[in-house]
């Protein structure tokens, strides 16, 4: 059996809006992915545990409060301390564009804005779990 | 000895995991059950080096209907559990979808509040096209589990069915749970998954209606092998009852040990596990020799055709199968621990 891909969709922080996270978990579940979803209101040490439990390739992280500035960083760090730097992180939500870069560079593989297609997404987890 | 330098690393590589999994680290743990999951090299392996360290956990099955709140329960339990100090380990079974093969496991939604607990481990996992309510992996997973040194293992089927029985024939105790309002005494009369429970629990007792259920689960549930299942009032949403399941697993628990029953149940469980290896390496290997494809396409043809039935056609094509692996000295053992 070909390996599976296994992507864990989190929601870190305080917001409540979760439609995204679903939109994009069913997606990838359509794209043959396995999705573990673990719901709302999640700490980076939550996210980063479920996500060495579950051994995902990559983490999908969504936040719409403005806190991604914060918490994203947090959980590439927290996997980098746990000798699990190889999971990919990506994140998306009402992310402003000055703030893209410094993502990047704190880490995060890449980020999706509003308007981004399910299929540039989907290709870019397949992707990621691929090593590439 | 003469090894080859990649099955050298690759050996090593499981060792390392095993002695990682042994000191109780999580990461090890996640891998090594990936790596059985997706029955990788070195996966036969490792599920043969895992036994000799397993067989101390109390695995305890939960089925039931979509929705009862299983996942809920088993969220209760573990805190309660951890309350006593002991620590406990979670696999999580949801459908893999018959299209596509991609999943949602949500299981750990519900679990969000214990899973970052040390003395606990949460593994979701998509069924992968097994049916019956189980991965085929599962209780590799909770082997792993077990060699890590939980104290007890809970294995969550997926939403199931009135016939997805799997887990009666694998766990020590199985926990079938139900909720008010969702049918009449016949259905709890209908064979199947409300034989298999030694513990029948009513979930959801804040909607009202409980009285009813329990009085036709009690009109159905028997006594069996000297045990009678108890059935158990539960409220994962308002926290009540749970300790009363506590009691009914403990109790289970004690009366498999005395009775007996501990091992006749770990010697199905083994039974099983044997037949569903050998179906494994069968259709493995039967894929694996060359010319068993051309022989499959001909015989569907002549299958198509009337001319041989289907059953004719699977003892030909097991007659090539196995014929060359009696002169093959490479027989991988593991595989059938």
């Amino acid at each position: 059996m070909p390996k599976k891909i296994r992507v864990l969709i989190a929601k870190p922080g305080l917001d409540g809006h979760d439609r995204g996270a679903k939109v994009i978990a069913r997606a990838l579940r359509d794209a043959g992915m396995e999705v573990i979803y673990t719901g709302l209101r999640q700490t980076p040490e939550d996210i980063v545990e479920a996500a060495i439990q579950e051994d995902v390739d990559a983490i999908g992280l969504s936040c719409l409060s403005g806190a991604h500035m914060t918490l994203f960083p947090q959980v590439v760090q927290l996997l980098k301390r746990r000798r699990s730097g190889d999971i990919v992180v990506a994140g998306g939500g009402i992310i402003p564009k000055d703030d893209v870069p410094k993502l990047k560079k704190a880490g995060i593989r890449e980020i999706f804005g509003p308007g981004t297609s399910l299929a540039e997404i989907v290709e870019f987890f397949r992707k990621a779990a691929k090593g590439g | 000895m003469v090894r080859t330098r990649r099955g050298r690393a690759r050996r090593d590589a499981v060792g390392d995991l095993l002695t990682s999994l042994l000191r109780g680290e999580k990461r090890a743990a996640a891998k090594l059950i990936s790596l059985i999951e997706d029955d990788g090299p070195g996966a036969p392996d490792a599920i043969a080096r895992l036994h000799p360290h397993t067989g101390k956990a109390h695995i305890v099955g939960f089925t039931g209907p979509p929705g009862v709140g299983k996942s809920s329960l088993i969220n209760r339990l573990v805190r309660a559990y951890r309350g006593r100090g002991k620590k406990v380990g979670v696999v999580a079974v949801d459908p893999s979808s018959p299209f596509t093969g991609g999943a949602v496991l949500g299981d750990r939604i519900r679990m969000a509040d214990t899973g970052s607990d040390p003395g606990v481990f949460i593994r979701s996992m998509a069924t992968r096209g097994h049916a019956g309510g189980l991965a085929l992996a599962t209780f590799d997973a909770v082997r792993v589990l077990d060699a890590m040194g939980m104290d007890l293992i809970f294995v969550e089927t997926v939403g199931a069915g009135q016939s997805e029985v799997e887990i009666a024939t694998r766990a020590h105790t199985t926990v079938v749970v139900e909720m008010p309002l969702t049918g009449d005494v016949v259905q709890t009369m209908k064979a199947g998954i409300l034989e298999i429970g030694d513990i029948y629990v009513v979930n959801k007792v804040d909607l009202g209606g409980a009285d009813s259920l329990v009085a036709n689960l009690k009109f159905q549930i028997q006594p069996r092998d000297g045990w009678t299942p108890p059935i158990v009032r539960t409220s994962a949403l308002e926290d009540r009852g749970v300790q009363d399941l506590v009691a009914g697993i403990e109790r289970h628990r004690s009366f498999l040990r005395s009775s007996g029953g501990l091992r006749r149940r770990e010697e199905a469980r083994a039974r099983e596990e044997i037949l569903e290896s050998v179906r494994r390496l069968l259709a493995d290997r039967a894929r694996r020799v060359g010319s068993v494809g051309e022989a499959l396409e001909r015989l569907s043809a002549s299958v198509a055709a009337r001319t041989i039935d289907p059953q004719g056609a699977a003892e030909r094509i097991l007659r090539r199968a196995t014929r060359p692996a009696l002169t093959r000295p490479k027989v991988r053992r593991g595989r059938t621990s």
